[in-house]
Formats: structure tokens, C-alpha cells, sequence
């Protein structure tokens, strides 16, 4: 499930603006679906029904402003996480939406520009490294998360960071 | 450029709470939540939990959960996630938990008083902005953050930069503070208060009754904001102390000294705890309303800042009218439903789903006879708790319905059906609704 590949390669997948927790995992499975095949099988249901069969790892999610906005479910990261997701590039991030990708080692990275330059179904690589997402409009940089935030996702999320914190206490 | 040390509501609440004399805004503290709330989502943090290895929780005061999502259990897997947590809660001997029918958990935690002015709470639910309404600072987080809070106690938060929304003047009749949320979100969108603190003054926001402050801050979450907050205000300080005082919770009572604190060091007590944003604090944005230039407004289909004017989308068919939730189920919201459809009878062909927010609504409503009247009305009263509100039983629409509704979010399949179409509105104009059959305004109606 975790994404510490320095470099993302796959399709884009793309949406608008406010693609909202309820169309990435409905609520009327959020106490009931706990496997993490059956959570993939949900995800985008009521936004893109051909999402879940056709997604392949590495491949990302491209949208507008606020993505992620609505409930506080994490599935709505997990879902994505679980298909293999390698990141979420977006104008902006709802932000409950965003602690939840990151804490689940799924990069969400604000960049307006190539959220709007890519187009769907195109190659993308994100360069972690370097900050950089290449697609066939050019390059196009992305701030830095800071320091402590990065050594979640490269720890593989908040659970394997918090349990390294607490083995060294 | 010179440092502007007057503070905001959120420099100083996320000060205290991460033990620090002063922030500054974009500065990411450690903070240390007073209380941190979950729900049905229980048992599933429970097993991010278990993932640390410890036996037992480091904070098991200062959780608070509800089973409020989908009660009581409307099929066997969520009673063996019920069963769970109820094990859990034994097993770790945590005292602030509510059974199925006590209420919704913002409303539940309102009226047990366990959120206090200045204090932070954060929770697994999106509308623990809720909790402004008396001052504190609320925030929604994850299920994997809540897990860590009750492993360490802490996590990691940005001191948000903060908006100023003041609202000056007499709503005119009719209008309400739902009305008020509706036509912000409208105009600035629903990313419009994005990792804002929102912060509410003016002459209007004093006036409300609480039951109308707490529908702002909940709504917040619409807004994209981290967190909301009114100025607490005597009124405020009066309904908390009374509660605590009627309670006299032991451990948790410790902050007011002892068990034996006299009510009016329960007040000061209170008091002492209220922050307010210094005069001269730096806002990255404000905006001004004029209450007599609102009117009622209506969320429309598939998102909350699809706002339009009551009179645009009157006249709209309606199959289901359901009137509750954390925004608007309390005694105020029943009795302004009660008032538009005393003596009348809800249309052919609709349902009028009525939920209470909590067992405390449950119980005024009736003494007050309201739950008579809307009964007689043809409503039908659902066990207090979410109801139907995220579409997991009591009130799931069928394909093509279109459901007129008293919550906060309106996305497409929020209530259990992708093809079915949610409008929001205030507690009255759901029910005029539901005795016309369509979109209406109660002064039609009554």
C-alpha cells in the first residue's frame, strides 16, 4: 500500500472541480466494508464506474479545486491507495482529504498548473525527487511538502511512522 | 514588515493547546486535544490502534464516542461493529461513551457539556467544526489520526490563517441562521474558507439562540474550513455550567477543583477559559452581511454552494421531506416544523421523516407537544441518531426521488442513491415542503 517510490509512472485519470468523499467511497458502505479488495472495488463508484476495473498501479488521479471535500472517511484516501494510486495531483485539496492521503503514504500534490495542462488518459510521471511532474504539456514543478510531513509518506504513513516514534520513546 | 503580535481565535486556542505561549499562523505545533471524538468509526480505529501494540489507551479520559451513525443497527454487520465498540469501551473503561438513541454526537457532547470555550477537540467526523458554536476549536481528522492521538495524545497541526465574517443587524422573520450558512457558501464557494479558521462577530451572531449559533460552525465544514468560531458569550457560559453542574462527572470534574465547586466557580471557571481574538488581528480575508438583505435560500443538487433564492426553486416535486441531523434536529428546529404544519396533513405521495438530534430533543418535543403535532400531521419520528442523513437505513431514496432535507451536505448519493437529488433547507421550509408536496415557502403554507 505504500507509496515510496521516488518515481510515479502511469495514466492520468481525470475529474473536475469538488469530486467530493461521497462519489470516491460512498457512506453507505463506510461501516460495513472493511476488506481492502472490496474497498477497491468502491472507489469512484458514483463518479466514474469504470474507475475501479481499469486503474493500474502507478497510475494518477487529476482534478480541480477541492478535492477530497465532504466527510472525514478515509477510505476516500484508501480506496485509491489500495488500487494502486500513485498520487493525486489537484489544484487544491479539501483538508481533511489531504492528512488523510499523505497519512496513508499517498502522495496529494497542489499544482493548478498540470492539474489543468493534463490531459485524461495521457502518460504522467511524477518525479518525487526532484518536485516534477512530466506530461505531454512539459514540466512543471510542485512545492516541497516540509521535512516532517515527508517522513510520514516515507515511512510509509502515519501508522508505521507513530510506531517507530513510539519504539524509540 | 513589523510582527503583528495581536493574536486570532486559532493562534490562541492552538497556543494552549500545544502548551506554548504564543504561535504564529502557518507555524505546525504539536497540539494536545481535551477531548477527541468518534462515532460508529470506532471499532475501526480501534484496529489502527492495535496496530501500536499497546494494551491500554494513553487518554481514555479524554475520548468521548456515540453510536450515532446508523442506529440502532440496521443490519448484522453493523450490530457486530456496534458489539465491538462496546467491548472496546468496557475493556478500556471509558466513561464518556453514549448508547444507540442518545443523540448525534455534536449535539450529545453539546449537552453534556464536555467541550468547553477555548478548549480543542478533534474528531472522525468532518463537522467537529460544530463545536465553535460555544467557542472551542473543533476540527475533523482522520480515522488513523485518531488512533494516534489515543496512542500519544498528540498530533501535528497548521495554525491556520483566519477569515472574518461579520454579520450586522435583525434577520428578517422567517430567515435563519441556516440561511445565513447557505448564502456564504453560495457566494464564496465551497472551497471558499479552505484551512481557514472562520471567525463570526456582529450584532446578528449575539442575537441568535444557541440552537441557530451551533447550525454556523457545523455548516463551516461546507466551507472547507479547519475550524469556526463565535465568541462565547454568557448565554454560552450559562448553558455549559448549568450541565456541568448537574453532572459532577468525577476525574473529568478534577479541572474544576473539586466536586464540591460551587456553581459560580463552575462559571468562573468557564469564563476564565473563553478566548477571544485580539482587536487589530491579521485576517486573510473578511466579509460583511446585512441581515435584512437575506432571505431563505436552498442548496441545490449536487453540492452545497449550488445556492438559489427560495422563490427560484419553489414549486420543485419532493417525494421525501426529512427534517434533522446535527445542523438542524434540536427543540427549535422541531418547534418551527410543529408551527407550519400544526392542523395540516403531509401531501400524497410524501414522506416526512423527522429525527431528533439527541434522547434530551427527543423528550423536550414531546412534553412541549410538538412530536404530537407533527405526528398528526403525518410525520414519522425516527430514533434520535443520523437518521438517513449519509444513507445507511431510515429513509434511503429510490432512483429519480428528490429528498428536501434539513442537513448539511447535499452530494450526489450522500443519501444511499446516486440517481436520487438532495435540496437543503431550514427546518421550516422542509416542512411546508412536506405539506405541499414541493419546494415551499412556509408563509405559504401557514
Amino acid at each position: 500500500m505504500l507509496r515510496q517510490e521516488l518515481l510515479i509512472q502511469g495514466r492520468a485519470w481525470k475529474y473536475g472541480d469538488n469530486v467530493n468523499t461521497d462519489v470516491l467511497f460512498p457512506g453507505k458502505y463506510t461501516y460495513t466494508v472493511t476488506e481492502r479488495a472490496e474497498i477497491a472495488r468502491h472507489a469512484l463508484e458514483d463518479l466514474d464506474p469504470t474507475f475501479a476495473a481499469g486503474v493500474q498501479a502507478g497510475d494518477v488521479l487529476v482534478a480541480g479545486r477541492n478535492f477530497g471535500c465532504g466527510s472525514s472517511r478515509e477510505q476516500a484516501a484508501t480506496c485509491l491507495v489500495y488500487n494502486g494510486v500513485g498520487a493525486v495531483i489537484a489544484a487544491s485539496f479539501s483538508r481533511i482529504f489531504y492528512r488523510n492521503a499523505l497519512n496513508n503514504g499517498l502522495l496529494a500534490i497542489v499544482c493548478p498548473a498540470a492539474a489543468q495542462a493534463i490531459a485524461a488518459g495521457e502518460p504522467v510521471t511524477v518525479d518525487v525527487a526532484a518536485n516534477l511532474i512530466r506530461c505531454g504539456a512539459g514540466e512543471f514543478a510542485f512545492p516541497p511538502l516540509s521535512a516532517s510531513v515527508m517522513g510520514i509518506v516515507q515511512a510509509g504513513g502515519l501508522v508505521e511512522y507513530v510506531k517507530r516514534k513510539l519504539a524509540a520513546a | 514588515m513589523s510582527e503583528n503580535t495581536a493574536q486570532t481565535f486559532a493562534q490562541k486556542a492552538l497556543a494552549r493547546a500545544a502548551g506554548l505561549p504564543q504561535v504564529a499562523v502557518g507555524q505546525v505545533v504539536d497540539a494536545r486535544p481535551d477531548v477527541v471524538l468518534s462515532h460508529d468509526n470506532t471499532a475501526a480505529i480501534r484496529r489502527i490502534w492495535q496496530q501500536f501494540g499497546q494494551e491500554r489507551l494513553l487518554i481514555p479520559d479524554r475520548l468521548a464516542i456515540t453510536l450515532d451513525h446508523a442506529v440502532p443497527a440496521p443490519t448484522t454487520k453493523h450490530a457486530q461493529n456496534h458489539a465491538e465498540i462496546r467491548r472496546f469501551v468496557a475493556e478500556q473503561g471509558i466513561r464518556n461513551f453514549f448508547e444507540v438513541g442518545r443523540g448525534i454526537c455534536h449535539q450529545v457532547l453539546s449537552e453534556e457539556a464536555l467541550v468547553l470555550p477555548g478548549q480543542l477537540i478533534l474528531g472522525a467526523d468532518s463537522h467537529t467544526t460544530h463545536f465553535g458554536w460555544l467557542g472551542a476549536f473543533g476540527a475533523g481528522i482522520g480515522r488513523s489520526e485518531v488512533a494516534t492521538l489515543w496512542a500519544t495524545g498528540e498530533l501535528w497541526l497548521r495554525v491556520p490563517e483566519s477569515m472574518l465574517i461579520t454579520l450586522e443587524g435583525e434577520l428578517p422573520p422567517g430567515v435563519t441562521a441556516k440561511d445565513f450558512a447557505l448564502r456564504v457558501i453560495g457566494d464564496l464557494g465551497a472551497d471558499g474558507g479552505l484551512y481557514l479558521s472562520v471567525e463570526f462577530a456582529g450584532s446578528s451572531i449575539s442575537a441568535l439562540s444557541l440552537a441557530e449559533r451551533m447550525v454556523i460552525p457545523n455548516m463551516m465544514a461546507e466551507f472547507g474550513a479547519k475550524n469556526a468560531y463565535l465568541p462565547p458569550d454568557e448565554q454560552v457560559i450559562e448553558y455549559l455550567a448549568q450541565r456541568v453542574s448537574a453532572q459532577r462527572i468525577p476525574g473529568w470534574f478534577a479541572q474544576f477543583g473539586d466536586t464540591e465547586a460551587s456553581d459560580a466557580a463552575i462559571r468562573r471557571h468557564i469564563a476564565a477559559g473563553c478566548l477571544y481574538p485580539d482587536p487589530g488581528a491579521a485576517y486573510a480575508a473578511r466579509h460583511t452581511y446585512r441581515a435584512a438583505d437575506l432571505e431563505s435560500y436552498i442548496g441545490c443538487p449536487h453540492s452545497v454552494d449550488n445556492v438559489a433564492r427560495l422563490a427560484q426553486v419553489a414549486g420543485t416535486p419532493i417525494q421525501q421531506a426529512f427534517l434533522g441531523t446535527c445542523t438542524n434536529g434540536r427543540l427549535e428546529d422541531l418547534a418551527a416544523a410543529a408551527a407550519v404544519v400544526r392542523g395540516k396533513q403531509v401531501a400524497a405521495g410524501v414522506r416526512f421523516i423527522v429525527i431528533p438530534a439527541s434522547s434530551q430533543v427527543l423528550k423536550a418535543a414531546l412534553a412541549a407537544g410538538y412530536i404530537q403535532t407533527l405526528v398528526e400531521a403525518g410525520a414519522v419520528i425516527g430514533v434520535p441518531g443520523c437518521g438517513p442523513c449519509m444513507g445507511n437505513h431510515m429513509g434511503i431514496p429510490a432512483p429519480g426521488e428528490v429528498t428536501i432535507s434539513s442537513a448539511n451536505r447535499n452530494f450526489r448519493g450522500r443519501m444511499g442513491t446516486a440517481e436520487a437529488e438532495i435540496y437543503l433547507a431550514n427546518p421550516a421550509v422542509v416542512a411546508a415542503s412536506a405539506i405541499k408536496g414541493a419546494i415551499a415557502d412556509p408563509r405559504e403554507v401557514v
